[in-house]
């Protein structure tokens, strides 16, 4: 039992997280796109059309996973950053900034293919509902993680004010959402919603559990192959990365 | 590091028998720092400065205090000037004054001897012997030569 | 002799001290304190200009305009909060007192909350009446102001005891501050909003109040780790 532990724990060393990252990330790369393949097709050909939205509705199969993600991304992210600041590790740290780029690129699809969902819908290219304007902020939040780590020259203190501002965030979105929300039904009677997703079939909702997982794969396969990137930053005046890179 | 400001990278540094990280309240109220920048608002007198920082460890002082502390180390009639008026030494050896009002226990010292002029540095040096004989500690830095009597020392020299 | 007889003073005599040093420093530079104010009236002149003078539309606009127009006025003057003793090596001492850093940091926030804040509160009405708010909203918008600028000055910290040093602060402490603030102002606004529609701005107030009473307790911690890091 007690090799075994000790064995897992050598992987939280950045010289050995990077060869276990650079194995893993490949398989998950694949099956991340096996996967977002047979999702497409699904809600491409299999989904019925809706009575009511026609064909424009298909694209709540992206839209409504990548929310998902972009939500889920941060409070990974945001674990990952504490875990690093409180026991001073820092792959964990790496962790963080690797997944943060993948968060934004997630919420920044959501808005889009709101966007794109809206247009068709109610006529605009933007509505201002509880979902969307959250997930507008959540991607400032994400900006302004990816912003304050750019602007500190020394990657630990970097990682350290990320991570203070990644925790102050993360309680901080559900006081926003519950903010927004309370905005939103005060100023729209009718509720125009985005929420209001056609009643789902049942090959509907396998279509989105078979995205949301696409995009989990992605998101790993993203952030190991990120990681591996950001250690070998970081690591450069070590000798191990002088050899890997030759 | 020693101040507990940085984190430590090996080992740990320990006050009364425990690390500091652990009592780092009770480790500061005996701890009293001076290093390259002197601590005072330009833009405050002489007084208001010295008045605040024994206020931030702890203790009220009296103008009389003050007086008497600063004519000790030659800058007497200046407490109510503003700091921006006083050259780079009269600042240094107001801070020196700050270090004569503090009860703490432990000085850290760094370069403290880099800026002052010959009197001045046999001011400093006197203070810090008096405070090492009443009981005080004092950990310093320095370039150069350390002028303090015959007060028992331990030093190390530390090669880049 | 290096240990005169020097009286013990508590806590809140400290904060009282920092609050006294802070108000001081700025009576000193009065146009660090007269800024933000003047860039709060001419952002909220702003608006007329920009959307057309047509009475009902200024008024159903007021809250918000005013709101916002206040809000980064508060967030003009974050960037000093620590950068002055930062630069000379007070913030350093101060971290290294006897005195706990999270309570330094509460009385300099709500110092700053004094300095900025509550000018813009009493400025508020005069605006208001451009804009043709009458008393009872210019009230609301007053006491809205009132309990909220305080979180603003809270959350403020956090975000300038991050960007300290930092190239570009000012731009940056914006976007990371500004995300943050927008419960405040949703509440804020809409509790003259309320008001004006004849629901009652209670329901918002209680919401602030709350929101003022959390970032009291959670955001001087946040601040000092954020402090901690910078002065590393």
């Amino acid at each position: 039992m007690k090799t075994r532990l000790v064995h897992w724990f050598k992987f939280s060393s950045p010289q050995n997280f990077y060869f276990l990252a650079g194995r893993m990330w490949p398989w998950f790369a694949t099956l991340a796109a096996i996967l977002m393949a047979v999702g497409l097709w699904i809600s491409f050909f299999v989904a019925p059309t809706d009575a009511q939205q026609g064909q424009g509705y298909r694209i709540i199969f992206v839209h409504v996973p990548a929310s998902q993600m972009s939500m889920f991304i941060y409070i990974v992210m945001a674990a990952w950053a504490g875990l690093g600041l409180a026991f001073n590790t820092r792959l964990s740290s790496m962790m963080a900034s690797a997944l943060a780029p993948t968060g934004a690129l997630f919420a920044l699809l959501s808005l889009v293919t709101g966007a794109l969902w809206g247009k068709p819908m109610w006529g605009a290219w933007w509505v201002w509902d509880a979902r969307l304007t959250s997930e507008l902020i959540l991607l400032f939040l994400y900006l302004g993680f990816l912003a304050l780590q750019s602007s500190i020259d020394d990657p630990r203190r970097a990682d350290k004010a990320c991570a203070v501002l990644a925790l102050v965030g993360v309680v901080n979105v559900p006081i926003i959402y519950f903010s927004v929300k309370w905005w939103n039904t005060l100023h729209q009677g009718a509720s125009v919603s985005l929420t209001a997703a056609p009643s789902m079939a049942v090959p509907m909702l396998w279509g989105m559990l078979i995205m949301v997982f696409a995009f989990w794969m992605y998101t790993i396969a993203a952030a190991l192959a990120r990681v591996r990137n950001i250690i070998l930053d970081r690591e450069r005046h070590t000798e191990w990365v002088k050899h890997a890179v030759e | 590091m020693v101040c507990g400001l940085a984190p430590i990278e090996t080992g740990e540094i320990r006050w009364n028998e425990a690390p500091i990280q652990s009592q780092r309240d009770a480790y500061q109220q005996d701890l009293c720092y001076l290093g390259h920048l002197n601590a005072l608002q330009e833009s405050m007198t002489v007084s208001e400065n010295l008045r605040f920082i024994t206020a931030l460890g702890g203790s009220k002082v009296d103008q009389d205090q003050i007086n008497g502390v600063l004519s000790r180390f030659g800058v007497g009639g200046r407490s109510n000037q503003l700091v921006r008026h006083l050259s780079q030494g009269q600042k240094r050896r107001v801070a020196l004054a700050r270090l004569a009002l503090s009860p703490a226990r432990l000085w850290i010292l760094d370069e403290p001897f880099v800026a002052m002029d010959e009197a001045g540095i046999k001011m400093l040096a006197d203070l810090i012997a008096t405070h090492l004989t009443d009981g005080g500690l004092a950990v310093l830095t320095s370039h150069q030569q350390v002028p303090i009597g015959a007060v028992p020392a331990q030093v190390l020299e530390l090669r880049a | 002799m290096t240990q005169q007889g020097l009286e013990k003073v508590g806590l809140t005599t400290v904060m009282l001290t920092i609050l006294r040093r802070e108000v001081a420093l700025a009576m000193r530079q009065k146009g660090e304190v007269l800024t933000p104010l003047v860039f709060f009236v001419v952002i909220a002149s702003l608006f007329p200009l920009g959307v057309g003078p047509e009475s009902a539309l200024l008024l159903r606009m007021a809250p918000g305009v005013l709101w916002v127009s206040a809000l980064l006025a508060a967030m003009l003057s974050l960037q000093r909060l620590f950068a002055t003793d930062y630069a000379d090596g007070s913030l350093e001492q101060m971290a290294l007192s006897a005195t706990p850093l999270g309570l330094l940091v509460a009385a300099k926030a709500l110092s700053h909350f004094l300095l900025s804040g509550l000018p813009l509160v009493l400025m508020a009405p005069v605006l208001g009446l451009q804009f043709g708010l009458d008393g009872r909203s210019l009230g609301i918008l007053m006491l809205s102001l009132l309990i909220g600028t305080p979180t603003l000055s809270l959350i403020g910290s956090i975000g300038a005891a991050l960007t300290l040093g930092v190239r570009g602060a000012g731009v940056l402490l914006s976007l990371l501050v500004l995300p943050l603030y927008i419960p405040i102002l949703i509440f804020g606004a809409g509790a003259v909003e309320a008001d004006l529609a004849g629901l009652g701005a209670s329901g918002h107030l209680s919401l602030l109040a709350a929101l003022l009473v959390l970032s009291l307790f959670f955001a001087p911690l946040a601040t000092t780790a954020a402090l901690r890091i910078s002065l590393e």
